[in-house]
């Protein structure tokens, strides 16, 4: 076994809470203690300092067990996360939760592009703005952001639920499949195939379960000032008409 | 500040890097910075284009590079002097204030073999390269200059450099490598000699370059941001009332002062971006 992973072991066999200073450490021997971490760990909150905009960290978690991360965090932050609750008290570059399946993962700050990409499941919150390609190609994952959201956003989205306070750039939900999208103020463009609906009660439900379990007070936001958009339906299958749409 | 964030990406790998610092400047007095094989004995150099009226010029030489400073005057003439006497010596760029060097190897060692720790200026631009469309060449390591005091890094790859190459060589304008940041270099020059200020060059590249990027440009007063329309390169900005910085990723900012109170922003994708130094 090698240091790391002894260190990992150990980690995890002691302490209920474990702090990890990435000035000292590096982020694989973190990530090495983090996929030691189980449903059975003791380590129940596991605090990481200084992250200073390096990739990766908390990539990769299979266990139920909270992240708190005190900075701004570089590519891929919490990528492929199951289970785990990671909070990232900062901004996070590219990729944040990308290929999520499960668990949350909150950004205090803005997200760099890509944000929530190809995720299965869980929930993702951003406190500020998320750039280009939000959610893209989106599987399953409720997306919440508090701000705004850039050009290409929830391109080819499948299923799950994109929730944006702010505003949303160019082509918005272009090729979009089944993902629901509810922004409250404007956008900028729409994507190919994709059209604004009404927005029916049963939608408002889901914008306010979705805004319950991102834990924003019930009643602090007008669902009513959402509108929501999804798939026209008409590229499903290939169309020679639509043929410039592809 | 820059070797450091230079050195930040150091952890990206070994190909090659450069930067331009935009240091003191004399009136009436141009720096043309030279680049040649190591060992060069530029003083010898130096010594030949001393003129009675002038001396010899000031010689700063910094281990492959070297930086000359002559009367603005006499600048066309020393080019052409190198040119035709000189075809070892490289000029890598000119300017009343603006110095270049580049190099290749990792980050962390020509920021080192240069001294770049100890320079001074009022603002500079570092690159580190990964090589993608052409080969890992010192010719081919960034900044590139595109006219007085202007230089030029990229990010990304342009599809259309060949085609454009060829119609800016008809233009007459000249390249040195392959690599197709060098025509974005020449892109901007040709423009700017039409008469079109930086700004405008930039705009207008926005129609012209085809492919990804994002680019810096340096000025003799500050520099400038631009990124494609699909903005697929990153980009980060952190400003604070004392400085505004660049860098492609939040990583190559954590070392400067303050940082943890600056705002950071992704510039918004085709928008050019100008950030000029109090006068």
């Amino acid at each position: 076994m090698s240091p790391a992973a002894l260190n990992a072991t150990a980690l995890n066999a002691i302490a209920p809470e474990v702090t990890f200073d990435l000035a000292t450490s590096s982020v694989r021997e973190l990530n090495a203690a983090l996929h030691q971490a189980s449903d059975g760990s003791n380590a129940r909150l596991w605090r990481v300092l200084n992250p200073e905009g390096r990739h990766a960290i908390a990539a990769g978690v299979d266990a139920p067990i909270s992240i708190e991360i005190e900075g701004n965090v570089g590519y891929y932050c919490a990528g492929m996360n199951q289970a785990a609750s990671v909070i990232i008290r900062g901004n996070a570059g590219q990729g944040v939760a990308e290929n999520m399946m499960s668990g949350f993962v909150h950004v205090c700050g803005d997200a760099s592009q890509s944000a929530g990409a190809t995720a299965h499941g869980g929930l993702l919150v951003i406190d500020g703005n998320a750039s280009a390609r939000c959610g893209i190609s989106m599987k399953g994952v409720d997306i919440v952001v508090k701000g705004s959201v850039g050009h290409m956003s929830a391109f080819m989205g499948q299923s799950g639920a994109l929730i944006v306070f702010g505003e949303a750039g160019e082509a918005l939900g272009d090729s979009l499949y089944e993902a629901k999208l509810f922004v409250r103020g404007g956008v900028k463009s729409l994507g190919a195939d994709c059209i604004e609906k009404e927005l029916r009660d049963e939608h408002k439900a889901l914008i306010a379960a979705k805004l319950e379990a991102a834990g924003i007070a019930p009643g602090s936001v007008d669902l009513s000032e959402f509108k929501r958009y999804g798939s026209a339906r008409k590229l499903y299958n290939f169309h020679v008409d639509n043929a410039d749409a592809y | 500040m820059l070797a450091s964030m230079l050195c930040v990406m150091t952890g990206r790998g070994p190909d090659s890097a450069g930067f331009a610092v935009y240091g003191s400047g004399a009136q009436d007095k141009v720096k043309l910075s030279l680049r040649a094989a190591k060992g060069y004995d530029f003083n010898a150099l130096a010594a030949g284009l001393s003129i009675p009226a002038d001396g010899m010029p000031a010689l700063t030489q910094r281990a492959t590079h070297a930086i000359v400073e002559v009367p603005a005057a006499r600048e066309a003439a020393v080019r052409a002097f190198l040119a035709a006497q000189h075809p070892e010596v490289t000029v890598v760029g000119t300017g009343a204030r603006m110095e270049i060097f580049k190099e290749v190897g990792l980050p962390a060692t020509v920021a080192d073999t240069f001294g770049l720790a100890r320079m001074s200026g009022t603002h500079g631009i570092g690159h580190t390269r990964m090589a993608t469309e052409s080969a890992v060449t010192t010719a081919g390591a960034h900044p590139f200059s595109t006219g007085a005091d202007q230089c030029l890094v990229h990010n990304g790859s342009l599809s259309n450099h060949n085609a454009l190459r060829r119609a800016l060589t008809r233009e007459g304008i000249s390249f040195e490598t392959e690599n197709d940041s060098e025509v974005a270099a020449g892109y901007l020059t040709w423009r700017l000699k039409q008469g079109a200020s930086l700004g405008e060059a930039l705009e207008a590249g926005l129609k012209d370059l085809d492919g990804f990027y994002t680019f810096v440009v340096g000025t003799e007063n500050g520099f400038g941001v631009l990124r494609d329309p699909v903005a697929c390169k990153p980009a980060v900005m952190a400003e604070t009332d004392r400085y505004v910085a660049f860098g492609s990723e939040y990583r190559a900012l954590v070392d400067l002062p303050g940082i943890e109170t600056a705002r950071v922003f992704e510039p918004e994708p085709a928008t050019v971006y100008f950030w000029e130094r109090a006068q």
